[in-house]
Formats: structure tokens, sequence, C-alpha cells
């Protein structure tokens, strides 16, 4: 699904440069729930835009579901995004003064899905993740499990190749952590692939692949028992 | 384009911060409304000037003898001439596309004696011997009876045209004037019809005319075929002041004047007048526009000015949809079409109250009567569409900048932005 080789990043910051990635090469298989770790600075948050094609990569290639991704322009990355992946972002990112479904329905939009289709569609994807009730209401009104909950459903909506989470606990205590994480692993039961981005071991564990970046190179990738986090909910 | 969500969109953004949208749009408001009522000032300027020129045929010359100031053909300088009923022909044979040549007769003028006599009332009044085509060079509005006609001419029938003026001064207010008969310098003359001018220009005085036939006028006051002056239409197609200097040629040709003689002739161009004063509202009017567009133009720049600041506030959002996707252009779009919607709406309210304002101005002028030199100040439809356009455009070009700088951001950026 995803294949990247020798892929480096640096950045440029006044007059030295910055070498976030220094040759990474890594593959996830359809299916899979991987976790990529590393304290701050290992440059996982870089691996993850440039998966995510927010940012460029300086070299190497990068396949996305047999799609070369290079070189892309403003335009045709939209495209890709919004039609191979999915966000879900630390500081859940909604839009503050659309209401829930409306946020779901954004991507949707952006493919140009019919109104009232649009809206049938979103308000599933609510369901699923429990919050139909609250779909009415703005971001500001909700919690923060179920902010990241719709912003899980936003991703979700229109059924994109890979879910790439940065961070997607960061902000939540342990409790709503693990809900979050749960609906994670439901998703991923589904036969959806997910990266996950986090420096907590227990959320690592949740998942079924561990990637440890260290210093822009991947130290360690290793297949993991996966923890269920039904368990601590 | 016009879809439901993105409407929603924009009056959302706009709604957000309503005191800050209204003072934005007050700006653009306001460069509106000043075009609008300047132009409309203008055009209520033009119409009392041209009031005053009433229906006049514009396209006229008068034109007039004076003493010769040269020498010519053993003929003293100093002398004196007159036009001749025969320069009329002349002037038909020898120019081309003249529509009326009048020969005029006149007696009495500015602060004569009383010329006129009925019964025990006397009346000091202009007293004209014409042609009937003399009606469409000056028009008037013939209230009663009938005006000369060419029978008039052949027969020297002793009839009179009065003016409204006259009749009040000669008549009891419900006596029949018609039929009546006024001495004019000790001529009798039956009135056969009263008129009414309604340009404003002749004013008291262009109700205070009497018009008699001019072969009746020479006979009866001794002219023989003297013509006191003339008044020349052009065609339609042609311009007088183009023509005159032929029809001058031609009359001191024929009466023996030098013809670098320029003090023998004497004539007054309408026409040129009429281009002088409508070049003056073209002047008028191009500083109207240069005005208001100015203060239209910061109101633009005003508006310009909020959507940086919006695109500032929402670089998080931008960076998110386009996270989910939206394309770059839908994003320009967007953020155009705010900016424009902003610069019509505000424009449109602009259109309105200076509408209000002229319509007030109207109102007012309706109501306390008619007011030198300025007339039903009024905007045309043309000129509605044509600031609505200039909205349009400006409202586009203050969308421009923030827009631009609203895609340029990276979306990583615009994301990381807290």
């Amino acid at each position: 699904m995803i294949e990247i080789k020798d892929l480096h990043k640096s950045y440029k910051m006044g007059s030295n440069s910055l070498h976030v990635l220094k040759g990474i090469n890594f593959k996830v298989e359809e299916g899979e729930l991987v976790a990529i770790m590393g304290s701050s600075g290992s440059g996982k948050s870089t691996l993850l835009n440039i998966l995510g094609m927010l940012d460029g990569a300086d070299s190497g290639e990068y396949t996305l579901d047999g799609v070369p991704i290079k070189n892309l322009s403003e335009t045709k990355a939209a495209q890709y995004r919004n039609k191979f992946l999915g966000f879900i972002f630390q500081s859940f990112n909604l839009i503050n003064y659309k209401s829930a479904v409306e946020n779901v329905a954004l991507p949707l939009y952006y493919q140009k899905v019919p109104r009232k289709e649009r809206q049938e569609k979103a308000m599933q994807y609510l369901e699923r993740v429990g919050l139909k009730p609250w779909a009415d209401h703005l971001p500001s009104e909700l919690s923060g499990g179920q902010k990241q909950r719709v912003a899980i459903a936003r991703a979700m909506a229109a059924e994109p190749k890979v879910l790439l989470a940065d961070e997607p606990t960061g902000a939540l205590d342990s409790k709503t952590s693990y809900e979050v994480m749960d609906l994670i692993q439901k998703i991923n039961d589904e036969g959806n692939t997910i990266l996950v981005v986090t420096h907590e071991e227990d959320i690592a564990h949740m998942c079924k692949r561990i990637v440890h970046l260290k210093d822009g190179v991947i130290v360690e990738d290793k297949k993991v028992e996966q923890v269920r986090a039904e368990q601590y909910v | 384009m016009f879809n439901k969500d993105r409407w929603r969109e924009i009056i959302e953004v706009l709604t957000t911060n309503v005191w800050r949208t209204i003072f934005t749009a007050f700006g653009v408001c306001w460069g509106i409304f000043i075009l609008i009522v300047l132009l409309a000032a203008g055009k209520g300027l033009e119409n009392g000037i041209k009031q005053d020129f009433g229906n006049i045929a514009t396209n006229t010359m008068f034109m007039w003898t004076r003493a010769t100031t040269k020498g010519y053909e053993g003929l003293p300088k100093g002398r004196r001439f007159e036009f001749k009923i025969d320069d009329v022909a002349a002037l038909r044979d020898n120019v081309p596309n003249l529509r009326f040549i009048s020969p005029r007769n006149q007696l009495g003028g500015f602060g004569g004696n009383n010329n006129v006599v009925r019964g025990i009332r006397t009346g000091a009044y202009n007293v004209y011997g014409d042609y009937p085509e003399i009606i469409n060079q000056d028009p008037m509005a013939v209230t009663a009876g009938r005006f000369l006609n060419y029978n008039d001419i052949k027969e020297k029938r002793k009839v009179a045209i009065i003016g409204q003026g006259v009749k009040n001064d000669l008549y009891n207010k419900d006596e029949d004037a018609l039929g009546t008969y006024i001495k004019i310098q000790g001529v009798n003359f039956m009135v056969i019809g009263t008129y009414k001018k309604n340009n404003s220009g002749g004013g008291e005085e262009g109700q205070k005319e009497i018009f008699v036939p001019f072969t009746s006028f020479s006979q009866a006051f001794n002219r023989g075929e003297d013509v006191g002056w003339m008044a020349i239409t052009a065609n339609d197609g042609s311009s007088i002041s183009q023509l005159k200097d032929n029809i001058v040629d031609v009359m001191k040709k024929r009466h023996k004047v030098h013809p670098e003689d320029t003090r023998a002739v004497g004539y007054f161009d309408l026409y040129e007048q009429y281009n002088r004063v409508e070049s003056l509202f073209g002047a008028l009017k191009a500083v109207a526009y240069i005005v208001g567009v100015m203060v239209l133009l910061s109101g633009i720049i005003g508006v310009s000015n909020i959507m940086l600041i919006v695109v500032k506030e929402r670089t998080k959002e931008i960076g998110i949809r386009r996270a989910l996707g939206e394309q770059p252009w839908s994003i320009k779009k967007q953020i155009l079409m705010e900016s424009i919607f902003l610069t019509l709406i505000s424009g449109m309210v602009g259109i309105i109250f200076g509408s209000l304002v002229i319509f007030g101005i109207n109102s007012l002028l309706d109501s306390v009567g008619p007011v030198d030199m300025f007339m039903s100040p009024s905007v045309s439809v043309g000129v509605v569409t044509g600031a609505l356009t200039i909205l349009m455009v400006s409202g586009l070009l203050a969308g421009f900048i923030p827009a631009q700088s609203a895609i340029r951001v990276r979306p990583i950026e615009a994301l990381r932005t807290e």
C-alpha cells in the first residue's frame, strides 16, 4: 500500500540546514496498523507529513497504492489527499463554525458528492463513532474525545486508502485515549490501513507493528502482539 | 459555483465579525454614494442649463447687419446696409444643407416705448414680422386659434398672434382674444391666436411678444424689401458652425462688402454656445467620475485589507481544508467571492442611499418650485449598471491579493499555526 525508498528531507534554518530524515525505507501492506514512534525531533511528524503529501521530500521514492507521488502540483496533491488519505490530528482541527456533521461532510463536498447524499453519508459515519445525537453541535460544544471522534469520522468519510493519525491521543486523558484507540482498532479490523504517530508506549502497543525512528533513521521495525483497547474502556 | 454551501460559508465568514464587515462595507458604500450623488448633481445642473435653451433649435445662427469697416468697390467705409428679402432665396441657392431661413423684422425691444394699444390699455412689446417657419426655430405652444400661415404672407393679412403675457395685459381675465383687434403703432391687426412659450430662458419677456406676417409687417411699417435679421437653421446632419462662413460670404458678396471686413455682418452662433455648454458638462461628468472612483478606490483598498486579515485569521482553517483535499483554486474562488459579495452588497446599499438622496432632492425641488440652473437631478440606468460593473471588477481586484496569499500558504505551515 505504502512504499518508500531512501527518503531524505532537510529543513533550512537560516544558514544551516537541518537534516531530518536520513534515508528512510519502509513498506506498509494493506490492512496494517502501524505505530511510528520516536522522541521529539526524531522526524516522525515530518515523515507523516510527507506521507500525507502535505510536505515534499528532497529525494527518494514514495509510492501510494501503486501511484508514484512525485512533483505533484498543489491541485493534484489536493486531489490525491482527498482520494487516498484521511487525516487525524492531535489538535483535532475541526472547523469551528461548522457543526459536527458538516465537518464530517467536508471531504465529500470536495469530491463533489451531492448535498443530500453527503449529509446521509456523514450521518452514517457519525453514527459509527457514536456521535449521531451530537450531529448538529458545534465543535466548541463537544468534549476532546468527542471532537477526536468527529475528526475520525471525517477522516473516514471519503473512504480513503490510508488513515494518517498524528498523535491522535496527544491531547486526551488516558481513558478517552483508549476509547479513541478502540475506535481506531475497530476501523482497522474492517481492513483499513492506519498509520499512527505517537510517543506513548501503551498507545503504540495497541497497534500491530511498531516502527522506531531516531535521528531521522529507522532503528527498529517489529511486529507486536496487539493490546486491545477495549479492555480499558 | 453558486451552490448553497458556498453561500452559507460566505455569509458565515462575513457575519462572524459583523462590525468589522459593516465598517469595511461603509468604505465602498460611501464611495459609490459620492459617485452617484456627484453624477446626479452634474445631471441636475445640465438639465437646468439645457432647460434654459428650451427646445430652441440649437443648430441655429442669427445674423444681422452693421456698418462696414472697410471701403470696397468705391463704396466708403462706415456705410450702413440692410439685408433684402432676395437674400433668402440667394442663401437657399448658394448654401446647401440649410433647413430654415427665417427673415425677421422687429418693432420695440428692451425698454421700448408703449407701441400697442387696445381700448384704454397700452403696452410695450416686441413685435415681429415673421414667416410661418419661425415656430420651428423658436418653439411655442399655440394655446388658442392658430399660428401664421402662407396665405397670411401672400395676402399680407393684418393678423397677429399674441403671447400669454400680452393677453394678460390687454384683456380681461375671461375675455376671448380671438377676433379682436389690437393697434400696433397705429395699425390695426386682428388677433388670430395666442401662444405660450415653455422655455424659462425667455422668461417673462418671452410671453410678451406679438407675431405678424412678415409681408404685412413690411407694408404696415414701411420696411420695403428690408430684412432686419435672419434666423438660420441647418439640417440635422450638418452643423451651422461649419456653414456660417459660407453664409456670411454670400451676404458680403451680395452687398458689396469687403471680403475681409469681419464687422459688417454680425452673427451669433447658438450651436457653438450650446457645444461649449455641452463640453462643460462633459468635463463636470469627468470630474464626478474621477472624484467618485477615487473615493471608491479607498473603500476597495479597505476591503482588500480586511480580506487579507480574514485570510490570515483563517490560515489554519485553510490548511485543514487543503489537508482534506480542497483544491487551491476552490479556496481562491471562495476568497474572491467573499470579496465580490462584500463590495457588491455594500455598493448596492450605497446606490440605494444615493437614489434616496436624489429622490429627496427631487421631491424638495418639486415642492419649492423651480430653482435657477438646477432641475431634476438623476442618474441613468446605464450609470448604475456601470457602477455595478466597477464594483464587480473592484471586488475581484480587492480579493485577488488576499486570495493569492491564501493559496500561497503551504498546508503544513497553515496547520502548524496555533
